[in-house]
């Protein structure tokens, strides 16, 4: 095994982890394309990055956190539906990042690729990503009550846009994490796919975020594996991995219900 | 402005006056003033669009309003919404409940009628009245002195309904907890509330709750035409 790949499986880790356990509210929220879209932004913070050479997550991050508070104040200042202001947005970024990230670069954002992690990467992935599942830990319970019902959560005393800020913070930096090895157009698979394949198979919500977490780390580690052995760009190889999981688990249950008659 | 300061009168929990709520440019309530004695239950009647649970998002706090609402300084909130956002989330009872800082969950549960052995199931899979009750449950179990109660049978069938007031009836006589519920049905209001708050957009009335059987009181909510018999037939269907 070479020090790349260990780097790229310990960044997979640590990105399935964070993008399956945040996702797991994104699922909840009904937010799922949002998630997918927002991931977009970080084309153009990218592009900024490599052009004037400096870290590209530092780019990414500021366009995914800058693009979910326009969202986030658009949203609670209209009440318009999220879906509406993302569709236009993230569209413009994706193809505004297209035009300015030079062509050799173009594919690597795009799909990610792991031949060229450094030992920074996985640092940033390990650090973001732990960062990112406690901060969420804290929160979790109250963005779930909020989902349940925003007057029950508000009488108990949650400040629910705060809460909802926060939680968009952090998927920004787990999604910046997660573009080097998935990709930018790719990268939302991850934090909307394992919650998908935990929801089918959860009762309560502590079973549910543990298997969306464990989902995500088996999607990314597999794809990361897959594109070391044939030499193929990661994301997709990763969203294939997810789906293979995702099928095998609808399975079981279609298996189990039908068993149970 | 806002201003949700608090009372002195320790007689009274709650203290509105002249409580007026707009949205869009729309008055939904308009110089709403009463106030509500410890330990008793006051009914919030009115039609359809009456500005009856924006009255309720007011008194929590969760709209912008003028005029004063004013708590007791000991007062603790218990809320129990008409219905959930969403109820497809994987979430037990259990968790739903431990949201809370609560004294015993299973005592609770047993004080609504219910078995612990509800405790693991998923809220989405329970039947009206059960999610009912473990709304209630999760309004009673930081042991609050005030129930707000949206409405608080819709969706529930009425051997349910009955054992729900029973249930409420006994939480305002042992535990001394005051209720403010929001209903449509006259049966309820006559026989579960001591006082009533006719609204439409404006207090139309404020009385005894025997008032509501009173045609000229039934005429001035739910407009001419309207009998106790057929508001009974129509909130309490077979």
């Amino acid at each position: 095994m070479t020090p790349t790949l260990v780097l790229s499986l310990i960044i997979g880790i640590f990105v399935g982890l964070s993008a399956g356990y945040l996702g797991s509210l994104m699922v909840l929220k009904r937010m799922a394309l949002v998630g997918d879209a927002l991931s977009h932004v970080a084309l153009p913070g990218l592009a900024l990055g490599i052009l004037f050479n400096f870290y590209p997550f530092i780019g990414a991050f500021v366009f995914l956190f800058g693009c979910a508070l326009v969202v986030w104040h658009v949203e609670r200042v209209t009440r318009l539906s999220v879906e509406t202001i993302v569709g236009a947005m993230f569209t413009l970024a994706l193809a505004v990042g297209i035009l300015i990230i030079p062509q050799p670069d173009l594919l690597e954002a795009l799909f990610g690729d792991i031949t060229k992690v450094t030992l920074l990467d996985a640092v940033v992935a390990v650090v973001v990503g732990i960062c990112a599942v406690l901060v969420t830990r804290v929160v979790y319970k109250k963005l779930v009550l909020g989902m349940i019902s925003e007057e029950l959560a508000v009488s108990s005393g949650v400040d629910f846009a705060r809460t909802n800020l926060i939680y968009l913070l952090l998927v920004s930096g787990v999604v910046a994490i997660g573009i080097k090895i998935v990709g930018s157009l790719l990268v939302g698979f991850l934090v909307i796919v394992p919650a998908a394949t935990a929801k089918i198979v959860s009762y309560n919500l502590r079973r549910y975020a543990v298997l969306s977490s464990l989902f995500g780390i088996i999607s990314s580690c597999s794809g990361v594996l897959l594109a070391d052995s044939f030499t193929l760009p990661s994301g997709p190889l990763v969203v294939v991995s997810g789906i293979v999981v995702f099928m095998a688990t609808v399975f079981v249950r279609w298996a189990s219900v039908r068993l149970r008659g | 402005m806002s201003d949700m300061t608090r009372i002195h009168d320790d007689d009274n929990i709650l203290e509105v006056s002249n409580l007026t709520v707009k949205a869009q440019d729309r008055t939904i309530l308009e110089n709403v003033s009463f106030k509500v004695k410890r330990g008793t239950t006051l009914a919030i009647v009115g039609p359809n669009g009456a500005g009856k649970t924006m009255l309720f998002r007011a008194l929590l706090g969760l709209v912008p309003y003028t005029g004063e609402i004013k708590w007791a300084k000991d007062v603790r909130i218990g809320y129990v919404p008409q219905k959930l956002a969403a109820t497809d989330i994987p979430i037990s009872v259990k968790e739903f409940l431990s949201f809370k800082k609560g004294s015993d969950m299973e005592k609770c549960l047993l004080a609504v009628g219910l078995d612990k052995a509800v405790l693991d199931r998923a809220l989405g899979v329970l039947s009206g009245g059960q999610l009912q009750r473990v709304l209630i449950a999760w309004a009673v179990i930081d042991e609050p002195n005030v129930l707000l109660f949206d409405e608080p049978t819709s969706g529930v069938d009425i051997d349910s309904e009955e054992a729900v007031y029973e249930m409420l009836n006994a939480l305002e006589h042992e535990h001394g907890i005051t209720v403010i519920l929001i209903s449509h049905d006259v049966h309820v209001i006559r026989d579960y509330s001591e006082h009533m708050l006719a609204l439409n957009r404006q207090v139309i009335c404020s009385d005894e709750s025997e008032a509501i059987t009173r045609p000229s009181v039934l005429h001035a909510i739910y407009g001419p035409g309207t009998s106790l018999k057929r508001r009974k037939e129509r909130s309490r269907p077979k």
